[in-house]
Parts: structure tokens; C-alpha cells; sequence
């Protein structure tokens, strides 16, 4: 082998990026997937949309349910998936209503998955709730 | 046509990774066993190749010199196109890797017609222009990748993404480089097919990756902006890759499979292949060298330690009689009596 130092110094350097990763996650300790609280249901029997699809692309919901208020006033009512009764086409008085903490349904998995969505630029984060227990 | 077999071999991939991603039972084949195999391939191949080439000796220097050697204090030195220290060579080597020098001094040559017609020189400056757009967008998406890799998600890459998506198109966000990534590695591949100088010395390694690295980054969009996978569920599948703690949540969309299938691909196809270039730019001589041959002997690793140099001197002093005796000019004439002799001769 010539050049023995230089190539496996270079070796070395490549083997220590390629498992930092793993080297990483083992110190970093839990890394289980956290789970989003259940909705606190206010008089309602189920979700604008099914879980499944809610999961997956609330994001594009969210967005045309934007681009329809804002920029086209169409302000009305959304039924639920069930065909029961009718939501708030609206993130604070709609979707937060029943999804009362952003802490422990949004930031949950959005932590995890690490996404920044940028609702909260211009939306008021509503006021944390507090747990009977929690709070004297 | 060269490029038929790349494109069947691309489309089997895919195919072959939709179909096994779409029962529970080979999920888990191609989502997590051939990717941890693929890795450790790719780990192994890298090591094993740089051994190998690092076994060969370079028996000559021979550093590309593109500009003026170091000379006479008043001629003026180009050092990072003909280094001649140590330092310059490293200063040369981070430009190549970072910068693609070599490809940025391209120059082509063509013919412009006017009243006369005119040969005329200039820079060509497309093929390095996707080509670094390929590669930094890659790496920049190999960076954002690691947010599936690491829990908690490692620091710095939030703003990664935060500058990736800054023109906030959609939800979720288009990501820029995602962008420029697709256009440019649609470009190279556009460029082997439209060039007749390039088609004709295209062979089908090099059409393969290009198709390859194509269809990862097109399942990769779909998964993100058509299919919108959980990503969740898919985050707990790559760190149960990460931490050798395997786990198929299930519930994942048969194109994340697809995707997997094809980088798992790429992985395994990279020890052995042209896209070892990455490692291999480290061991070009004509890169890695300065051109000090005239301050510094190079000496020829290969070379038999029993035979001795033997200096013009040496060898006059070896075969004086005879090259006298051929009427070879000679440095050192012979003693003199044999020398009277000789021209005795000459003048008889």
C-alpha cells in the first residue's frame, strides 16, 4: 500500500461520516415515534375527513380551506366525514375546537417528522389547555 | 441503442419495488433488508476499492500542468494550475472537488460565419453548470434526508429546510432543489442524447445512473407532493434502520418502496461503477501531485533496487574503446598513447 498514512487517514474519516448517524442515535437515547392526542370531541361524532386521509394530506385541506376564505369569501360550513354536522371552515374555530393543544396534536408528529408549516406566522396559537389535575 | 437497456433496467426496478412494496411480507424484504445490505455493500465496496487502487504505485509524476511553472523570479507563476508545493496541490485538489475546475476551463471550438468564415474559441460551460447543480442540490437533499435518520432531528437542518422552501409553494412545500436537482439531471442525460460526439461515446454506464438517480428523485416528489406518504410511519421504519431496531409499521404507500428499491440500487451499483469518481478524484495523479520533478526525484516504486543508476559517465567510461572505435564523439578522449593512435588513423 503506498501513501498508507494519507489513505487510511482518509479511510477513517469516511467510515466515522458514513456511522455517525448511527453513533448519533444511540446517544441521542428514545427516538419511539410520539403519538398526537385524541380530539376532545365538542359535540361532534367525527373529523371533517377520514383519519387516513387527515394524516396524510390535512396540509392540502388546510391550504384550499385558506385560498377558499381568503381569497374567494366562501365561508361555509364543511360536513363532517360522518355526514353529521357542520364545521367551521377555520383552523383556530374549527379544526382547534375538538384539537384543543397544538403542543400535543400538531407539534407532536410535525417534532418528529421535523416540519415547520408556517400556520402559526399569522394564526394565534390557541392558549394551551390546562389539565384539571395540573392546574390547582 | 445503448440507452434501451438503462431505461428496461430502470422501469424493472421500479416495477420490481411497487409490486414488492405492496404486501406486508416483502415490505419488509425491500424496505428494510435490502437497504441495511445495500449499505453495508456500499460501505465495504468503497473500502475494498480505495485498498486496491491504493496498491497501485505511480511510477512517473505526472501532475496536468495547465499554466506556468514556477520559473525565474520575473516570470510570473501560476501555482494552482502548476503547483509545485504541497500547499498549492491542496488548494488545487479543493477547487477541483468543490468548485469542478477542470470542467469550468472547458472551451469549445466552432465555426461562425460572417463575410469570412471564423474559427472561434470559447468557454462551454453548460455540462459544468448541471453538473455542479446536480451535485450540490444531491447533497443538499442528502442533508434534508437526514431528518428520517435522527431523533431528535439534527440541528441545523430546520433551517436547512427552512431555506430550501423559502418561495413556500404549496404544502407540503416545493423545495427548490428538488427543482434544479430534476432539471439539471434531466439536462445530462438530455445532453448524451442530443450531442452526436457524446452519444457516440456513451455507453450504457453511463446513460444507467443518470436514469437511475432520474427515478429516485421523480418517486421521491410523488411521494411528497402527489401520494403524500406518512411520513411518520416512515420515519419509524428508517430509524429502526438506523438503530439496528427493525421494525415495518405497515401502512406505507407501495412508491416509498419504490423509491427504497432504487437507492438501495444506487448503493449497491457505487463501489463499482463510474460514479466511483467521488473517491477516485482523490487518487488522480495527474491532480494529486505538484510538479516539483526537477526540485524533488521522483522515485519509481516499482524500480529493482539491485540495478544501480548508471550515469552518461559511467557508461563513456564503460565503452570508450568502442565508441572511439565507431567514431562516436566521446566527453573524455581516451589516454593519450591510444589517443595518437586514433588520429594517426583519422589523418592516414
Amino acid at each position: 500500500m503506498y501513501d498508507k498514512g494519507k489513505v487510511l487517514l482518509g479511510l477513517a474519516i469516511f467510515l466515522v461520516l458514513a456511522l455517525s448517524v448511527v453513533g448519533y442515535n444511540m446517544t441521542a437515547g428514545d427516538n419511539k415515534k410520539p403519538e398526537p392526542e385524541d380530539a376532545k370531541l365538542k359535540g361532534y361524532t367525527a373529523c371533517v375527513k377520514k383519519t387516513d386521509y387527515m394524516k396524510s394530506s390535512h396540509m392540502v385541506l388546510l391550504n384550499q380551506w385558506r385560498d377558499e376564505v381568503i381569497r374567494e369569501g366562501k365561508r361555509e360550513m364543511v360536513e363532517t366525514a360522518d355526514g353529521s354536522l357542520m364545521v367551521e371552515k377555520s383552523l383556530q374555530n374549527g379544526c382547534m375546537k375538538c384539537h384543543t393543544s397544538k403542543v400535543k396534536f400538531c407539534d407532536t408528529c410535525h417534532q418528529y417528522a421535523s416540519v415547520k408549516p408556517y400556520c402559526w406566522d399569522c394564526h394565534l396559537a390557541p392558549v394551551e389547555p390546562t389539565d384539571g389535575k395540573e392546574a390547582h | 441503442m445503448k440507452v434501451l437497456r438503462p431505461i428496461i433496467a430502470v422501469i424493472a426496478l421500479i416495477v420490481a419495488g411497487g409490486v414488492l412494496g405492496m404486501s406486508q411480507g416483502t415490505q419488509m424484504l425491500v424496505g428494510v433488508i435490502l437497504p441495511s445490505i445495500a449499505f453495508l455493500v456500499l460501505i465495504v465496496g468503497i473500502i475494498r476499492k480505495v485498498i486496491d487502487w491504493s496498491k497501485s504505485p505511480v511510477p512517473f509524476k505526472i501532475p496536468t500542468t495547465c499554466g506556468q511553472a514556477k520559473s525565474l523570479s520575473f516570470i510570473k507563476e501560476d501555482r494552482f494550475d502548476c503547483p509545485t508545493s504541497k500547499s498549492d496541490v491542496i488548494v488545487r485538489m479543493f477547487l477541483e472537488i468543490f468548485l469542478f475546475r477542470s470542467l469550468f476551463r472547458n472551451t469549445s471550438a466552432d465555426v461562425k460565419s460572417g463575410d469570412l468564415p471564423k474559427l472561434h474559441y470559447g468557454p462551454s460551460l453548460w455540462l459544468w453548470l448541471f453538473g455542479i447543480l446536480f451535485h450540490y442540490t444531491f447533497l443538499t437533499i442528502v442533508f434534508r434526508h437526514l431528518r428520517l435518520f435522527t431523533e431528535p432531528v439534527l440541528p441545523g437542518l430546520a433551517l436547512l429546510e427552512y431555506l430550501d422552501g423559502f418561495v413556500q409553494i404549496g404544502a407540503p412545500v416545493l423545495y427548490q432543489s428538488d427543482l434544479i436537482f430534476m432539471g439539471a439531471i434531466t439536462a445530462l442525460f438530455i445532453r448524451r442524447l442530443i450531442m452526436p460526439q457524446v452519444r457516440y461515446i456513451s455507453l450504457g454506464t453511463d446513460y444507467f445512473p443518470l436514469l437511475l438517480i432520474f427515478a429516485i428523485g421523480a418517486t421521491g416528489m410523488l411521494m411528497r407532493h402527489y401520494f403524500r406518504v406518512d411520513i411518520t410511519a416512515i420515519k419509524q421504519l428508517t430509524m429502526g434502520l438506523v438503530t439496528l431496531n427493525w421494525a415495518n409499521p405497515g401502512n406505507i404507500h407501495p412508491v416509498f418502496f419504490m423509491h427504497v428499491t432504487l437507492v438501495s440500487t444506487l448503493m449497491i451499483y457505487f463501489p463499482f461503477s463510474k460514479l466511483m469518481h467521488a473517491v477516485g478524484i482523490f487518487f488522480s495523479p495527474t491532480r494529486n501531485m505538484a510538479n516539483d520533478s526537477r526540485a524533488k526525484r521522483h522515485i519509481n516504486p516499482w524500480n529493482d533496487p539491485n540495478i544501480k543508476p548508471h550515469s552518461y559517465a559511467a557508461y563513456e567510461d564503460e565503452f570508450r574503446q568502442f565508441m572511439v572505435d565507431a567514431e562516436i564523439p566521446v566527453d573524455k578522449e581516451l589516454p593519450s598513447a591510444s589517443a595518437a593512435e586514433t588520429t594517426e588513423e583519422v589523418t592516414a
